[in-house]
């Protein structure tokens, strides 16, 4: 059915679909009103059989979830930025125990200084957590994800991450088609583990492991992880077949074949990208672009192959590895391991700044000019940044950044200092 | 019923050996048919008090639930003496998660089990002082005012002993710990405000708050068949020696355990919904003294020159004890 609705309100009513049976809320923007959709869904009791619990913290909601899944029910949480930090333990834990919790991770910067907007750096910092991660390019497909998500996790018994775009498509009000329940009862099978905490056959899980036994336990979650990349494929056809639309998969190229400048992209920003490139393309340019749909398990080979008769690659990516550049970038490179491609690193839109289509013309016309440093961020204010580096080329470096630069460009800060 | 004819004397004490006793009263664990639920073959120290302490609670468990329990447990010495890959110990459905999340885990079981409809299914949380009273307190004062479904036991042996002995906000004042040394003007652990867990627990007003002490296991069964009666949230907090990490001899687990209560420094308690509903009186009170000298971890007040100052400081904490939860038996207090 096809509805005009916010893009949280879609994801609830999707994962309300699922027949989730425990659901984790604890309040963190911008996914806050997922939860609030399902707690009402839960009170009023449009979703039975379903616990929606509470918790006083991020690390309490994902160790809720990783209990009731041990304990044999479906459970989902959602969470964001500082949240998914503050449960990052537990995160680490779920995957080790092979628990396919179904979690939202509405895409926020990482503070300090703290910021609620838009970019990937949380879900990208458990990037080696043996979560599987799925990023969204609209709401459409986030909605589509989470279905896909509860079948791939529990098929695997690895829990899962959709990743959307916080504000840009968690609050952005959109047309979506919503599946029937028979739809996505046909999807979806009930969750019956392997192995379940019940009196009728005890059970010891989560034992010491010690390094006679660790590695084997490791490299299985690694080639868990390899199954996916089978697995995810095989899922986004059947998908089609049930519901009439691809979504999902590992890659999503476009107008890539002949192409000589690839883009490399997660998330809501391809939207503005193939816009942009459908333009440069009715000018002649040969450009084309990558969405990343499964950033975990990376798809190497996919990657590889779209991108291996491009003359230069340009990763545009809204996270930062502090101190080296990408880190999508350094998946990339991986997948072209051997090849001899221009390769460009492009950081943009941290914290919610926006990626223009102007921006992104004067981006790409440079790359193709192959005029792109190797490592670029994209609108940096200049100004400011030379201002802090000049003065720390002859005064202390000290203190938190933000109030430094204010303390320099001499408002607010020096104001009441 | 199968019944073991147990001797069971306590010298020293007032406790009632189990074959003075009827069949219907003995000890859980004086029945042939116990469920043993944490099995021998485990790789606690030698008089561990943990080890005691838990076998007691969770076959006490077992009994009141028809053997339906499962538990979550925290990383600490009970999870790591009973649980070396690929052996186990446990007897019962059992998940280890993390150090500080044994609430929240045990809260999804319990989510787990009523969504299911399987509401014989009884959940326990358990882990030591460190998981319950420092790293995991937040998750469990979260399942408190949830009332959440779940008996969390605590095992207090009053310090973080996996990782090498190392203070916690349950180690006493003047206690020697890896990380408050016996040295310098103020040797051992300061002198805090206290983090009384078990009133911590009554603030929240759930169904059933007790504490125990391994000296008197009748008293630990009780307890622990008491808080199985009711639903809610429920929390037992449960006096357990650690002979290694006092430097305490092995034998004096159940001396220490029975010390710690006469002197006052523990008392034993139970309380409903916020309210102390009963104490368990003492018949003989003991200066602390007795209960210091044995353990190492105070050796440094009973050098040359006696900690005198000390020592009162922890009488006086005693007798406040004595006095808040009116501990003397009647006809000592008439003395």
């Amino acid at each position: 059915m096809l509805k005009q609705i916010e893009g949280s309100q879609a994801v609830a009513e999707a994962v309300v679909l699922c027949r989730p049976e425990v659901i984790c809320a604890y309040p963190i923007s911008p996914q806050t009103h997922i939860v609030e959709g399902l707690g009402k869904m839960v009170k009023s009791g449009e979703l039975r059989r379903c616990e929606f619990i509470n918790v006083e913290s991020e690390f309490s909601a994902m160790s809720v979830s990783i209990g009731a899944s041990a304990a044999g029910a479906r459970s989902y949480t959602a969470t964001a930025s500082q949240g998914l930090l503050f449960m990052a333990e537990a995160v680490y834990n779920a995957s080790g125990l092979g628990l396919p919790i179904v979690m939202t991770v509405a895409n926020r910067a990482i503070g300090a200084p703290i910021n609620i907007w838009n970019d990937h750096s949380d879900s990208l910092s458990m990037r080696d957590s043996g979560w599987i991660q799925l990023f969204a390019e609209t709401n459409q497909e986030a909605l589509d994800l989470h279905i896909l998500a509860f079948r791939l996790a529990e098929e695997l018994s690895l829990p899962a991450m959709v990743c959307m775009d916080g504000f840009i498509l968690t609050h952005a009000y959109e047309r979506v088609d919503m599946p029937t329940q028979a739809q996505v009862d046909a999807y979806l099978p009930p969750y019956e583990p392997r192995q379940v905490l019940d009196p009728g056959q005890p059970l010891s899980i989560g034992a010491m492991v010690g390094p006679e036994a660790f590695m084997e336990v490791r490299y299985l979650a690694h080639a868990k992880q390899m199954q996916a990349l089978e697995l995810i494929p095989i899922l986004a056809k059947e998908f089609k077949t049930v519901f009439g639309r691809d979504s999902g998969g590992l890659v999503h190229p476009y107008r890539a074949e002949d192409a000589e400048t690839i883009v490399v992209a997660m998330g809501s920003v391809l939207g503005t990208i193939k816009d942009v490139i459908d333009e440069m393309r009715d000018g002649g340019v040969k450009i084309g672009v990558l969405g990343i749909c499964s950033f975990r398990p990376s798809p190497l080979a996919a990657i590889r192959e779209v991108l291996q008769n491009a003359k230069r690659v340009v990763v545009l990516e809204k996270s930062l590895a502090v101190g080296l550049g990408g880190i999508l970038s350094t998946d990339v490179r991986m997948a072209l391991s051997g090849l001899q491609l221009q390769g460009y690193t492009v950081i943009a839109g941290l914290g919610g700044r926006s990626i223009l289509k102007s921006s992104l013309h004067e981006l790409f016309r440079k790359a193709g000019a192959d005029a792109l440093q190797p490592v670029s961020f994209l609108d940096l204010n200049w100004d400011i940044v030379n201002r802090v580096l000049e003065r720390e080329r002859h005064s202390r470096r000290s203190g938190p950044i933000a109030e430094n630069i204010l303390r320099d460009i001499g408002i607010v800060g020096a104001s009441i200092a | 019923m199968e019944m073991q004819p147990i001797k069971f004397y306590q010298t020293g004490t007032f406790t009632v050996g189990n074959r003075l006793l009827g069949e219907d009263q003995r000890a859980v664990q004086a029945n042939m048919q116990r469920t043993n639920s944490l099995n021998s073959g485990h790789r606690a120290c030698q008089g561990c008090g943990e080890a005691l302490g838990a076998r007691y609670a969770i076959d006490a468990a077992m009994r009141a639930s028809k053997n339906q329990v499962i538990a979550a447990n925290a990383t600490g010495c009970l999870e790591v003496f009973s649980t070396p890959y690929p052996e186990t110990s446990w007897q019962i459905p059992w998940i280890h998660s993390l150090f500080g999340n044994t609430a929240a885990v045990a809260a999804g079981i319990a989510a787990a089990m009523k969504v299911k409809g399987r509401t014989d299914v009884r959940v326990i949380a358990q882990g030591g002082d460190g998981g319950t009273t420092d790293i995991g307190f937040g998750c469990l004062s979260g399942m408190f005012e949830r009332n959440d479904d779940v008996l969390y036991i605590c095992y207090d042996n009053e310090g973080y002993m996996n990782t090498g002995v190392q203070r916690s906000s349950a180690t006493p004042p003047a206690a020697r710990t890896a990380t408050t040394m016996a040295v310098g003007d103020h040797p051992g652990n300061a002198f805090g405000q206290g983090k009384n867990l078990p009133q911590i627990a009554m603030a929240h007003n759930i169904p059933y708050v007790a504490t125990a002490s391994v000296a008197y296991l009748r008293d630990l069964e009780y307890k622990v068949t008491k808080a199985m009666s009711v639903r809610g949230a429920r929390y037992i907090h449960i006096f357990v020696p650690c002979p290694l990490g006092w430097g305490a001899a092995s034998q004096d687990t159940i001396k220490l355990a029975r010390l710690v209560v006469e002197s006052g420094l523990f008392p034993l308690f139970e309380a409903e919904h916020g309210e102390v509903t009963g104490v368990y009186k003492i018949r003989k009170p003991v200066p602390v003294e007795e209960y210091l000298k044995p353990q190492r971890r105070f050796a440094h007040l009973f050098g040359k020159q006696p900690a005198t100052e000390t020592i009162a400081r922890l009488q006086a904490g005693a007798d406040r004890n004595i006095r808040k939860f009116a501990l003397l038996a009647e006809a000592v207090a008439h003395e």
